[in-house]
């Protein structure tokens, strides 16, 4: 679990990302606060099975746009189209029954529940039986929780976090938090997962293991993957594509390399006045 | 030499022939257990015989021949342990690699065995292979337990564990004579013939291959089993290393020819909570374990209500009073008795259970000399627990303590069917059934080793006292003199401050010099948890060892040694003078220590010699700077000022004696 692959070493995955569906796209999108303008006419795409990574300085509305993504905030101008459909205005839980799972900035789990719950949680939008059966816990109510130990355990095993299965998380260090984060929203199965600075606040270890743990979800369960990330060397050899914002408009859109090479990005990131 | 068990005995004189016997006699008992998915996932001898034959016609398919080594890679997994017997089961040799071991270790010991084929437990190891490409030329195939991360590799010599099973499978539909062929195939194999090898860790230099036979590890298995009334029932757990023969033995030869249940931990995080499931018959553990369990249970007393720790206090009093005498079948007061029996109810018992030792029968520690403390402790809880003294190229045994014969400071009596003498220089030689073949592709050393009436030389120096029972004082190189002439045995100076929970580590230096100097490695666990009852405020490790009221601890544990050593005639004058607390960690992945966790002196000596420097000519601090290697393999530094203080001697209570 320690050495990351280069990028030259990772073998590529099916056809290249242009060629892909679209499972996202956001059109000509802008979002204000009363005169703070957050988001200017930002438009990208999210293709099928790509990892995808947002970057930019502070403040540079990045995760306002996860925010928007996930149905947080509502854009005053341009559409979002998800799966080929013009989104209308939606709730988060509207946004996360149709397959979008998130994790934030700062870990936001249930600090008094154990690994085991917060994970379980997230499958919480796949229950079908209703509040009776289950405090019953009889039948049906009892198979289909079963059903979904079953795949909680699976992430669970995935993320290498068995030793933690019963502790509280809030006695957890934040490394390992962030993956139990991870985990609760791997357990909606999602189309697309949005990763909050995912290695935000994290040593070389822990982050050498979040990077394969992103990368393995995505080849393994072919989940497309939007994540925000401030170490630019995880985002290099992550990445399928990158999208970069500063001032809350996008500057340069591409493949890691030629971003890194793009003027206005150097610009951005060591400062020219505006 | 046949005394106790034969090879041929019962069941066959291979584990491939062990096996079929087994799957007739044991049928549906459960062989092994492993917990996957939180749940503990079990196999019966049948489908163990069924899974190892589908793996060994598998591997015969992809081409592996009689001769060839197979390296092991990775933790315990059933799978691993089978693909042992199947590459037996074709006449290959498996070769059991150190999982953790950085690639340049690895490489060098499978490009020495020259292996043909790996199977490993995941992409970790895979990669780690893949990447020694040119030291490695002789590697072909490699098979792997886990598919994660795997699925876009190149599959042309990368093969699926299950898909080369189901490979097998096809093989025994089309021709169900197959299955004959193949059990025809391995019925001349003999008991003289190379079962495994296997690698020492190597205090010094390379690591050497050393080849086993089926004869030295079935007779010895047997007689180990023979000599603690081991059957089918017991049920150990699986979880050291499995390149390290105590490993192979416990977990494989034993288990086989005694048809006894293995348990597989879901990982090496959990094994605390897998231990308490399953709570073994037979266990075995290096001291280290013994000393984590304790300290754990240690620092939990600490955080303990009042009421608690003081039951916990009291009735330990009782238990260090009667219960080893009770274990032994001493004679003690009614007493005593009682309030034993009341202690187990409130105290021992849980312990007991909280350690996952309720059930345990026997349970033996070796690998280096435990504490006396901490060994007195878990007998006065009424765990048989035993000291054995073995080595690799012994196939374990050499040494065991029989029940009711247990002495603290020795190692036990010789072990079934072997003989042991000792040298002129103090060092123990031994000749038993076990004795390896030879070291592989290494005549040289092989004959350094093991002189040609077949004694081996263990490299300890010991004595075997009044009673016939061993005693090891240290490596043999490492025992030496102060310059006043006073015996130094760093080892025993170290296990003595290895037994204060706060303390993990200790070096000591004193050869040829005019007194002790000892390093020191506080233990993070205890010491973070004292600071934190204490509001001691560190943001790191080497704050927390450089803190001005740890220093003031370990001085308090030094000089208890010191006291310790000063009623003792042989070691009163090697009294420790000057000690300081090292900045990191000793660890492995430095080279500080060995795989097994054993300090490597020369190289601990080699690397801090400005340190040693410092201990000898009389500064109070000194400043060093530090390399680390992480476990990626990228090189850091830490820098530190180490402070280094002096402690005075007592006088010694007992006659002080010359060493020889």
């Amino acid at each position: 679990m320690n050495a990351i692959m280069t990028s030259e070493e990772m073998p590529q995955v099916a056809a290249p990302t242009a060629e892909r569906e679209d499972l996202l796209r956001v059109d000509n999108v802008s979002l204000s606060f009363g005169g703070v303008k957050a988001i200017t006419d930002i438009s990208f795409d999210i293709k099928k099975g790509e990892i995808r990574a947002i970057i930019g300085p502070n403040g540079a509305g990045k995760t306002s746009m996860l925010n928007v993504i996930n149905g947080f905030y509502h854009p005053q101008v341009g559409t979002i189209t998800w799966q080929g459909q013009v989104r209308r205005k939606m709730k988060p839980y509207e946004a996360a029954s149709q397959g979008i799972a998130r994790t934030f900035q700062n870990v936001a789990l249930f600090r008094g529940m154990t690994t085991l719950d917060n994970i379980m949680s997230g499958r919480s939008l796949k229950m079908r039986k209703n509040f009776f059966w289950q405090m019953m816990w009889y039948g049906p109510a009892r198979e289909e929780e079963i059903e979904h130990r079953k795949k909680v355990e699976e992430i669970i095993d995935f993320l290498e976090i068995q030793a933690i299965r019963k502790t509280p998380v809030g006695r957890l260090p934040y490394g390992l938090q962030k993956r139990v984060e991870l985990g609760r929203a791997l357990a909606m199965e999602p189309d697309l997962l949005l990763l909050d600075e995912p290695m935000a606040g994290m040593n070389l270890e822990e982050k050498a293991d979040m990077s394969r743990f992103i990368l393995d979800v995505n080849q393994e369960f072919g989940t497309t993957i939007a994540l925000i990330e401030h170490d630019m060397g995880v985002v290099m050899d992550l990445s399928d594509r990158v999208v970069v914002l500063d001032y809350g408009k996008k500057i340069a859109d591409g493949p890691p390399e030629e971003v890194q090479a793009s003027q206005a990005v150097i610009d951005a990131y060591l400062g020219v006045s505006h | 030499m046949a005394g106790l068990a034969g090879a041929a005995s019962s069941g066959g004189d291979t584990f491939p022939k062990i096996l079929l016997h087994n799957a007739k006699v044991f049928g549906d008992r459960t062989a092994v257990r492993e917990k996957d998915f939180g749940i503990w996932q079990s196999w019966t001898w049948t489908q163990v015989r069924d899974n190892i034959r589908d793996l060994s016609l598998g591997l015969k398919e992809l081409g592996l021949q009689q001769g060839q080594k197979v390296a092991i890679v990775g933790a315990n997994r059933p799978r691993l342990y089978w693909s042992m017997v199947a590459a037996q089961a074709i006449g290959a040799v498996p070769v059991p690699v150190y999982a953790d071991s950085v690639a340049e270790e690895m490489a060098y010991v499978l490009g020495h065995a020259e292996v043909a084929f790996a199977v490993v437990e995941d992409q970790e190891q895979v990669d780690k292979l893949l990447s020694m490409d040119s030291e490695v030329p002789t590697l072909k195939d490699i098979i792997y337990d886990e598919t994660r991360g795997l699925r876009d590799y190149d599959h042309t010599h990368l093969h699926d564990f299950a898909a080369v099973q189901a490979l097998g499978r096809k093989v025994l539909e089309k021709d169900p004579g197959t299955e004959k062929a193949w059990e025809d195939g391995f019925a001349p194999a003999k008991g003289s013939d190379i079962a495994v090898m296997l690698y020492t860790s190597g205090t010094t230099g390379r690591p050497k291959g050393v080849m086993l036979s089926f004869d030295n590890l079935i007779i010895s298995a047997r007689n180990a089993n023979a000599f603690d009334h081991l059957d089918e029932h017991e049920e150990v757990l699986a979880y050291l290393p499995m390149a390290w023969i105590g490993d192979h033995v416990f977990s494989l030869a034993q288990a086989f020819t005694a048809g006894y249940c293995v348990n597989c931990p879901e990982s090496l995080d959990t094994i605390d909570v897998d231990r308490l499931e399953i709570a073994p018959t037979y266990f075995f553990a290096p001291p280290r374990v013994f000393e984590s369990m304790l300290t754990s249970i240690m620092v939990r007393m600490e955080d303990a209500g009042k009421t608690k720790r003081r039951m916990f206090d009291y009735f330990m009093g009782v238990a260090r009073r009667s219960g080893e005498k009770i274990l032994n079948g001493e004679s003690v007061s009614l007493k005593d008795r009682l309030l034993y029996r009341l202690g187990e109810f409130f105290v021992y018992g849980p312990l007991k259970n909280r350690m996952g030792l309720t059930r345990m029968k026997v349970g033996y520690t070796a690998g280096e000399a435990i504490g006396p403390e901490i060994f007195r402790f878990y007998r006065a809880l009424g765990l048989n627990l035993k000291q054995l003294y073995g080595q690799t190229e012994a196939s374990v045994y050499i040494t065991l303590q029989p029940d009711g014969e247990i002495y603290g400071d020795t190692v036990g009596k010789p072990a079934p069917s072997v003989e042991l003498k000792i040298a002129e220089n103090g060092e123990v030689l031994y000749r038993s059934p076990g004795v390896f073949v030879g070291y592989y592709k290494n005549d040289e050393a092989t004959r350094s080793t093991k002189t040609e009436e077949g004694w081996v030389h263990t490299g300890d120096a010991g004595f075997i006292a009044e009673n016939g029972h061993l005693k090891i004082i240290d490596r043999a190189k490492d025992v030496g003199k102060l310059n006043d002439g006073s015996l130094f045995a760093p080892k025993y100076i170290e296990n003595k401050l290895k037994f204060f929970p706060n303390i993990k580590e200790a070096v000591a230096f004193g050869d040829g010099r005019d007194r002790v100097g000892v390093f020191i490695n506080i233990d993070l666990t205890a010491v973070g948890s004292w600071a934190e009852r204490n509001n001691v405020n560190y943001a790191s490790y080497q704050e927390l060892a450089a803190h001005p009221q740890v220093y003031a601890m370990i001085q308090e544990h030094v000089d208890q040694v010191n006291r310790d050593l000063a009623s003792e005639p042989m070691m009163a004058g090697a009294q420790i003078r000057r000690f300081l607390v090292l900045h990191k960690e000793l660890d492995a992945d430095d080279g500080e220590l060995t795989r097994t966790q054993k300090v490597r002196r020369n190289f601990i000596a080699e690397r801090y010699a400005p340190l040693i420097e410092a201990l000898y000519d009389g500064s109070t601090s000194k400043h060093v700077r530090t390399e680390v290697t992480f476990e990626d393999g990228r090189v850091g530094a830490i820098e530190a000022t180490v402070e280094i203080r002096d402690m005075p001697a007592h006088e010694a209570s007992g006659l002080q004696e010359a060493a020889e």
